[in-house]
């Protein structure tokens, strides 16, 4: 999309969203909306990220605790199913990876350069439950 | 009023489309933006939304950006509160001169503060708008210290917790004062309906608002939102540290209405010990120090004794 200059914007403290109206915010997708170039989903945020998540769905139960717990709205679910994630958004922080109750877990951080083919064919294998994996309790 | 939504569960709840949109500026791992989708796709209504200056604020205004999808308003620290019900008395007016373009559309209003602008800034407005009455949400996102601006204490940093302004040494332990009690605070004004809800409790949270939305007047939510920066812990341990918070009763989970009657809504099957919620933290890190370790007995015999309160205030219904 081209985007306006520094001087190129409106004049005023009013940002619209939308290019348009949309008549039912709520129920309408974000692949149907038409977002204006001042909407922040227009950006992106992927620099951020050292680490990112990757998304095995051989493995996934489609309890979509990633996508309730996700804080920037990049985990991509659609008719209750998980189908990928947005990486214009996501941060890497990593949380998907630590809620997914899965074994072995269906989303899992790789390095930034990690290509998505290599990381499925090294993804681990189902462990023996042998003891809790304690998330974040040290 | 208008239907409201129905989430069974979480497969339910993950049909929504948000309204808050990425590529805002909140930190990886941050709570805040946690709590907003869950309060925000708990409806299907129109949204009328304020901010009062604090991280959510600055993270997701931050021009040529916004990252709302609602009608969003930001004026300054204190008013959030004060904005929203503007708005929600213009409303009002309209609606009875008759002039609403879409009459049948009966939109939410909701304002969002930190705890700074909650607990401090803004107390005199929020306490304004709840003795007004008006038709409103006011939802706190409880991190309990001003993050925005490098990590001062605020009125909701515990006992304990070094802060930028109350920093732990060799001469003291950090912030010295408790925290305020607001949810107290907000249910003594006669609210309809007040509660406490956390981000990793998505059922119970969205249960809430619901509710919220749902009663007639002024509506105080107290949410606490875990500050991977200023708590110092790993941007994906939010939901670890929320459960510790909740599962200790640091933060109960319950809720007042019109008052008086107030509900547990949460009990933890196993409750842990305090100690673990604060070793997981590094503003807490120096209670471990033995010249300090007193301080986390006390933090128990405190949580215990809150716990005990609710307990009797729930079975007498006052």
């Amino acid at each position: 999309m081209e985007k306006a200059g520094w001087d190129g914007f409106e004049i005023g403290a009013m940002l619209r969203t939308f290019d348009g109206a949309i008549q039912n915010i709520a129920t309408t997708l974000p692949e149907d909306r038409a977002y204006s170039q001042s909407s922040s989903f227009t950006a992106s945020v992927a620099d951020w990220r050292i680490e990112k998540p990757l998304f095995n769905k051989d493995y996934c139960i489609d309890c979509q605790f990633c996508w309730v717990f996700c804080p920037d709205m990049s985990i991509i679910s659609r008719d209750k199913k998980m189908i990928g994630i947005d990486f214009d958004h996501c941060k890497g922080c990593g949380i998907c990876v630590e809620v997914c109750p899965t074994n072995p877990k269906s989303l899992l951080m790789f390095p930034e350069q990690k290509d998505e083919e290599s990381a499925l064919v090294e993804w681990p294998k189902k462990v023996k439950k042998e003891k809790e994996d304690e998330v974040g309790e040290e | 009023m208008s239907e409201i939504k129905k989430i069974k569960n979480l497969k339910e709840f993950s049909t929504s489309a948000d309204r808050f949109e990425g590529a805002n500026l909140l930190c990886p791992g941050c709570a805040h933006s946690i709590i907003v989708r869950e309060v925000l796709n708990a409806t299907n209504d129109d949204l009328i939304l304020a901010a009062s200056t604090g991280c959510l604020e600055v993270c997701t205004a931050v021009y040529p950006y916004t990252s709302w999808d609602a009608s969003w308003i930001h004026i300054g620290f204190e008013n959030g509160s004060t904005a929203v019900a503007g708005a929600e008395a213009m409303y009002k007016a309209l609606k009875t001169k008759g002039r609403l373009k879409q009459p049948d559309r009966v939109p939410k209003f909701v304002a969002f503060g930190g705890d700074g602008a909650t607990y401090d800034i803004g107390f005199q407005w929020i306490s304004g708008c709840f003795e007004r009455g008006h038709n409103m949400m006011y939802v706190c996102l409880d991190n309990e210290v001003y993050a925005n601006t490098g990590g001062q204490r605020s009125s909701s940093t515990p006992i304990g917790a070094s802060a930028t302004t109350t920093p732990a040494g060799s001469v003291s332990y950090g912030e010295k004062k408790n925290k305020k009690d607001m949810v107290a605070i907000m249910a003594a004004h006669g609210a309809p309906y007040v509660a406490q809800v956390a981000p990793n409790k998505w059922k119970d949270m969205v249960a809430k608002i619901q509710k919220g939305f749902a009663a007639e007047g002024p509506v105080f939510i107290n949410a606490m939102s875990a500050c991977t920066t200023e708590w110092k812990f790993a941007p994906e341990d939010t939901i670890a540290i929320s459960d510790l918070a909740t599962d200790s009763l640091v933060f109960p989970l319950y809720e007042i209405i019109n008052g008086t009657e107030l509900n547990i809504t949460y009990r933890p099957k196993n409750i842990i010990p305090v100690r673990d919620y604060l070793g997981a933290q590094g503003r807490f890190k120096h209670l471990f120090k033995k010249e300090y370790s007193y301080l986390i007995d006390e933090w128990q015999t405190r949580v215990d004794a809150k716990w005990e309160q609710l307990q009797r205030r729930e079975e007498a219904r006052v």
